[in-house]
């Protein structure tokens, strides 16, 4: 998992490599420094002259001038070093995301990717600027400190060595204790705050069912158990500053008595006042370095669930892949799918679509109908290759789909999606997707055939019109128009409409149609709808039912023969309208 | 600008005072105990000075026992404060912790139970995400202000004024280079947080555009790919990428580099009053008659005084840093709490009904309340004038008189409405989006109040109605269906609380809805979760309308209720649809013409105009604009 992320890390190995030098510098500063101030104690203790304070002063400031300039640089390669790994980190992901299949899409959720792309790296960012400047700051301070601790107290500094592991085991099993409750304490914070989303969502029905009181009761015994559990987590990590405070006193204790008694005794040669004060500065380091180690520790396994998700999605594959000696043009648009079987997961049980047989012409419209659930859209997800069949094999102008470059394939089988989505940014912009380099007239001539120019037009803006995220500010009739005009820019061989006038009235929706069928009368047409009235005029209806082919065959023989199409129809109940397609 | 700061300092007012008010003992002991820690955790260096200076005068002559015993006692004395300090930390700890997370469930509650009272305009107007992040992000600055920066704060201000005070006790002169010092290291951190807060307000900016950025390609993911979009939606993000990078770098460079800048000079502090000490301590030493020192002490300038005058420096510094490093949280956290009041402070729904729903029998031809449910209800009219109480029955007859409704001044949006709705009809509302025909079923339920005109159900003027009571008598099914975590039966039996597991499945026989749930993994006891993301839309509606059916009113409002459930579908559910409607007055809004046709009556609104009304037959008939949408030559939307 480390080794994933690290890769990540590319042209930032300078800063990440440079911060753990600079920082061991500014420590070895931070450690000397009270070194020399303790001489310098002494001298001034021994009545020396100025120039010797002064000597020790400047000495101390060139010290503390390296210091800063150490520290400095620490901070902003560490900056540059985190944020950096963070950006990595998030082109990587998005990057992978990018050569998602639908089906490595459909496994991830939209919104646990956002949070990967976004909460979780900042985590990840955060610990990692902890790892290269304080991970390797407080062991080296640590023992840095405990060193010159030896060095200037001699033997006093045996008190470390009962101090320290005492309070690292202390800190140990502080650690060891509430790291679990914390773990189960977000987990159940995270379920409160999804409950109140909930909530909100649902405003309405809540207040027409008069369910208030109940919903306050509810949120009040969930909102006790996280405060609990949370409490009990604090108080137990609350130990730590007053165990910390406890070692401090300990060392003064010890050292004001002990080291009276040493230096008055041995007149001052085993320790004299200098070296005194800097023991209580040097304890004071280890101490606190310790503390922070234990604190970097819990940093960094709470990061490591974040860096598990991440890496979930760089080691994400994507199922399907470009051929070794890909096609590069397709002949035509005919469509054959012999024997056909598809599952969405190798573990499913139950085949999405099973054993279909289908035959269709350059050239032909082909309506799909069936009830929802019956596998219509996957069907056509097949011919573009949005997923690979399980069984069976599909060709798209005579060559299998799997032979031929994806991105050509995708270009000539143009696909409108029945949940279809405008970008933000303009409808120039949004039409440009299907063809970058198209022309206005060209865009006017897709947007007229989709039935689209008509209401672009009555726009103050026209074609320069703001399209919101979501498309949220054109009707849904609208959007879909838009969409079928974006598709059909690419001037593909096969055309496929999923569900994608629903939102249009029929009048309209007829009118594309016929201008289809004038203006692009060799292009296949695949028309999946909800409405009967969407389909009548097709070559060939299919009726799907259960991810089997029901019926084949056109409106007349269809309302002949096939059931099932009889009883949409008549659900539909439009039979006897005779202005319907005028 | 003058009006953000008394605004805050009323923030961080109330702040204290609410949690005062939650915990009125142990707030006021953990402030106790935060006080005697910081005091006594400064008071060392005197002692330590005192330490020094015996030991001083004795290490030449190496004789323990003159002064070991005073030394001794003066440890010991030590020690029993730092007792004391560790039994006080210890407990404000401990206090704190408890005081924190309490005050935030506290908090939360409040929040949340005066957001169930707050009125759906509130909702309608808000976004939802803006109401979720004072739940998240508001509550977690609130939690690290409450049980880190306000301990700290007080602790690091007691401290820099006891060691302040001792500082001046022994030398003023010293005392002052500390001062300038301070002055200096204050100017540093003003600076340097400025421009650190700066970036990291851009920071969060360029955040939330890649945000918003990646929110809509992975919403939109599916049509990259069919479009081949992949290379230019990389592109676009490397560029929101990169500016976000800067924007971080920048800031937390800032951020990084205060410490080590604030340190050093605490390190340069400690020269220069070294140097100036031992100034002092020759020119003193030059002339041992005459005291260069000014002081509360009056004590001549000597070692035991510059060699803990020099800790002293380092613990000052080192407080002054800690005040620095809180700044951060404390501005984020006063700005949450802000937002959490101001939430709170939101005004609730008004409701001065009075007319209850009553459960009732009939003895004699009169009615008679009673306790027990019958499945007769009656509406309880007290009388204030003559102070008696009448009973009506409750039919379902609703009757809407020249209602005229506006959601923002001068942009009405129903005019002249005029509806009846007799019991056990079933009328139909059908029109384009923003014909207002929602508005009127907001107003039924009074989610909204009339601007003009009258509402009356069972002949009672609405506005008497206790709200709590209409909207127990009104069944609502709406198109964007709301499941809660839960299981099935739960998610049913949210429309009558008291119903029994027989009733729940016979409701959802009633919609049409068991067949399908016995279908799932666990039938009835599946748990749905993430609004029921695991169901289709079509499955949600069911269930939807299966919660209305066992709450049984008898009136029932159905907003697009089978919009998202294919018509062969509906067509079967349809029979249990009119199960259900069967006896209760019915208000039907939808944009599919096959799911209204049989209505009694049909309303043809636009633009907040009902411009046809009749039956089905009757509006063909006429040729209108009805005739003109079922013929499709309109589109509806």
């Amino acid at each position: 998992m480390i080794r994933k992320l690290a890769q990540s890390i590319r042209e930032y190995k300078k800063p990440s490599i440079l911060t753990p030098i600079l920082v061991s510098m500014e420590v070895v500063m931070e450690c000397i420094i009270p070194f020399v101030t303790a001489r310098l104690v002494n001298r001034i203790k021994a009545n020396c002259s100025l120039q010797e304070i002064a000597l020790y002063g400047l000495a101390l400031v060139i010290m503390a001038s390296l210091s800063l300039l150490f520290g400095w640089g620490a901070g902003s390669t560490c900056a540059t070093a985190s944020c950096g790994l963070a950006r990595n980190l998030r082109k990587d992901m998005f990057y992978s995301i990018q050569n998602f299949s639908f089906e490595n899409i459909d496994k991830f959720s939209t919104s646990s990717l956002v949070t990967r792309l976004t909460t979780d790296v900042t985590n990840v960012q955060m610990a990692y600027m902890m790892i290269i400047r304080t991970a390797i700051r407080c062991p080296l301070m640590l023992i840095f400190a405990f060193v010159m601790a030896f060095v200037m107290g001699g033997k006093m500094a045996f008190i470390f060595l009962i101090l320290v592991p005492l309070l690292g085991f202390g800190l140990f099993l502080v650690i060891r204790k509430s790291m679990p409750l914390f773990r189960r304490v977000f987990k159940k914070y995270d379920a409160l705050n999804n409950s109140i989303q909930e909530n909100v969502k649902a405003m309405r029905v809540v207040k027409s069912y008069v369910r208030e009181d109940y919903e306050e009761e509810k949120f009040d015994r969930a909102a006790d158990d996280v405060c609990r559990d949370f409490t009990k987590a604090e108080r137990i990590l609350a130990i730590n500053n007053p165990m910390m405070q406890f070692c401090i006193y300990a060392v003064m204790v010890f050292v004001l008595s002990f080291g009276s008694y040493t230096i008055i005794t041995s007149h001052g040669m085993d320790l004299d006042v200098g070296q005194f004060s800097s023991l209580l500065t040097y304890s004071f380091m280890i101490l606190s370095s310790l503390m922070m180690v234990s604190m970097v520790f819990v940093m960094i396994t709470m990061a490591a669930e974040s860096a598990k998700r991440i890496v979930e999605v760089l080691d994400e594959k994507s199922t399907l892949s470009n051929p070794e000696d890909p096609v590069y043009d397709v002949p035509d648009g005919s469509i054959d799918f012999d024997h056909v079987s598809f599952k969405y997961s190798k573990s499913a049980e139950r085949m999405a679509l099973s054993n279909i047989d289908l035959h269709i012409k350059s050239g032909e419209t082909i309506g799909i109908i069936g009830g929802t659930g019956s596998s219509k859209s996957t069907l056509v997800q097949l011919i573009s290759r949005l997923y690979d069949v399980t069984e069976g094999d599909l060709k798209v102008g005579g060559i299998d789909v799997k032979k031929y470059d994806l991105e050509t394939l995708r270009d000539q089988v143009a696909m409108v999606l029945q949940k279809n989505i405008l970008f933000s940014g303009t409808i120039k912009e949004n039409l440009r997707w299907g063809n970058k380099n198209a022309t206005d007239e060209e865009m006017v001539h897709a947007c007229k055939l989709s039935q689209a120019d008509e209401f672009i037009s009555t726009f103050p803006d026209g074609y320069d019109t703001y399209i919101e995220q979501g498309g949220a500010n054109v009707s849904g009739g609208q959007k879909q128009r838009l969409c079928i005009a974006r598709a059909l820019l690419k001037k593909p061989k096969i055309l496929i409409l999923d569900d994608s006038t629903s939102a249009v009235d029929t009048k309209t929706d007829a009118l594309i149609r016929k201008a289809m069928r004038e203006f692009i009368p060799d292009t296949t047409k695949i028309i999946i709808a909800q409405r009967t009235s969407s389909v009548e005029d097709a070559d060939r209806i299919i009726v799907m039912e259960g991810g089997t082919i029901n019926g084949i065959g056109t409106h007349a023989e269809l309302m002949e023969s096939n059931e099932i199409y009889r009883d949409i129809y008549t659900s539909q109940n439009k039979a006897g309208d005779s202005d319907e397609e005028k | 600008m003058k009006k953000n700061k008394t605004s805050k300092k009323h923030t961080t007012l109330r702040v204290i005072k609410t949690i005062f008010s939650f915990y009125p003992v142990m707030m006021p002991v953990a402030l106790i105990c935060i006080v005697i820690n910081a005091i006594v955790s400064s008071i060392p260096a005197v002692f330590m000075q005192n330490v020094i200076a015996m030991v001083e005068q004795s290490w030449e002559s190496g004789d323990w026992a003159a002064v070991g015993s005073q030394i001794l006692t003066l440890v010991a004395i030590l020690a029993s404060f730092y007792v004391l300090s560790l039994i006080s930390g210890f407990a404000y700890n401990q206090l704190m912790a408890i005081i924190t997370q309490g005050s935030l469930k506290k908090m939360r509650e409040l929040m949340f139970n005066n957001m169930q009272r707050l009125p759906i305009k509130y909702f309608d107007q808000n976004n939802h995400g803006d109401i979720m992040s004072r739940y998240t992000n508001d509550i977690d600055a609130l939690r690290q202000m409450i049980s880190q920066s306000f301990p700290q704060l007080l602790i690091s201000v007691i401290t820099i004024a006891t060691i302040f005070f001792i500082m001046i006790y022994y030398s003023l002169w010293l005392t002052l280079v500390v001062l300038a010092c301070v002055i200096v290291m204050l100017f540093i951190t003003k600076h340097v947080a400025g421009h650190s807060s700066r970036y990291f307000i851009r920071q969060q900016k360029s955040l939330g555009k890649e945000e918003g950025y990646i929110e809509e390609i992975m919403h939109g993911q599916k049509v990259v790919k069919v479009f081949n979009h992949e290379e230019e939606s990389k592109a676009d993000f490397d560029k929101i990428n990169d500016m976000l990078f800067e924007e971080s770098k920048n800031a937390n460079r800032y951020a990084n580099i205060l410490m080590p800048i604030l340190q050093n000079v605490g390190n340069l502090m400690y020269v220069i009053v070294a140097l100036i000490g031992g100034i002092l301590l020759i020119v003193q030493g030059n002339m041992p008659d005459t005291s260069i020192n000014v002081s509360i002490s009056l004590l001549p300038i000597s070692i035991s005084i510059v060699v803990p005058f020099l800790n002293m420096s380092k613990q000052f510094a080192g407080s002054i840093g800690q005040v620095s490093m809180q700044v951060n949280s404390v501005v984020m956290g006063l700005a949450g709490a802000g937002r959490i009041f101001e939430f709170i402070d939101e005004p609730k729904e008004v409701d001065n009904g009075y007319v209850k729903l009553v459960n009732a029998k009939i003895e004699n031809g009169e009615i008679k309340e009673c306790e027990e449910r019958t499945g007769i209800w009656a509406w309880k009219h007290p009388h204030q004038a003559d102070g008696t109480v009448t009973y009506t029955r409750l039919t379902g007859d609703v009757r809407l008189f020249d209602v005229d409704f506006e959601y923002e001044e001068n942009k009405p949006v129903l005019h002249n409405i005029t509806v009846y709705a007799e019991p056990g009809q079933k009328v139909a509302f059908v029109g384009a989006t923003g014909a207002g025909k929602t508005t009127i079923t907001n107003l039924l339920n009074r989610f909204y109040d009339i601007a003009d005109g009258k509402i009356r159900y069972d002949g009672i003027n609405i506005n008497k109605i206790k709200k709590a009571d209409l909207r127990r008598s009104l069944g609502m099914v709406l198109q964007d269906t709301n499941l809660f975590t839960g299981t099935v039966m739960d998610n049913i039996r949210y429309g009558n609380l008291k119903a029994t597991d027989e009733e729940c499945i016979n409701a959802a026989k009633l919609a049409g809805a068991h067949d399908f749930i016995t279908r799932l993994p666990e039938g009835y006891n599946t748990m749905l979760s993430g609004d029921g993301s695991n169901l289709s839309q079509g499955q949600r509606q069911l269930l939807s309308i299966s919660r209305a059916a066992v709450a049984d009113p008898p009136v029932m409002i159905l907003d697009e209720a089978t919009s998202s459930i294919d018509t062969r579908t509906e067509a079967i559910v349809q029979r249990g649809m009119d199960a259900l409607m069967k006896g209760r007055t019915v208000f039907v809004i939808a944009h599919r013409l096959s799911t209204i046709k049989n209505s009694d009556v049909i309303m043809v609104m636009d633009h907040g105009r009902i411009i046809e009304r009749g039956s089905h037959e009757k509006l063909l008939a006429e040729r209108g604009k009805y005739y003109q949408l079922y013929t499709g030559a309109f589109e509806l939307e």
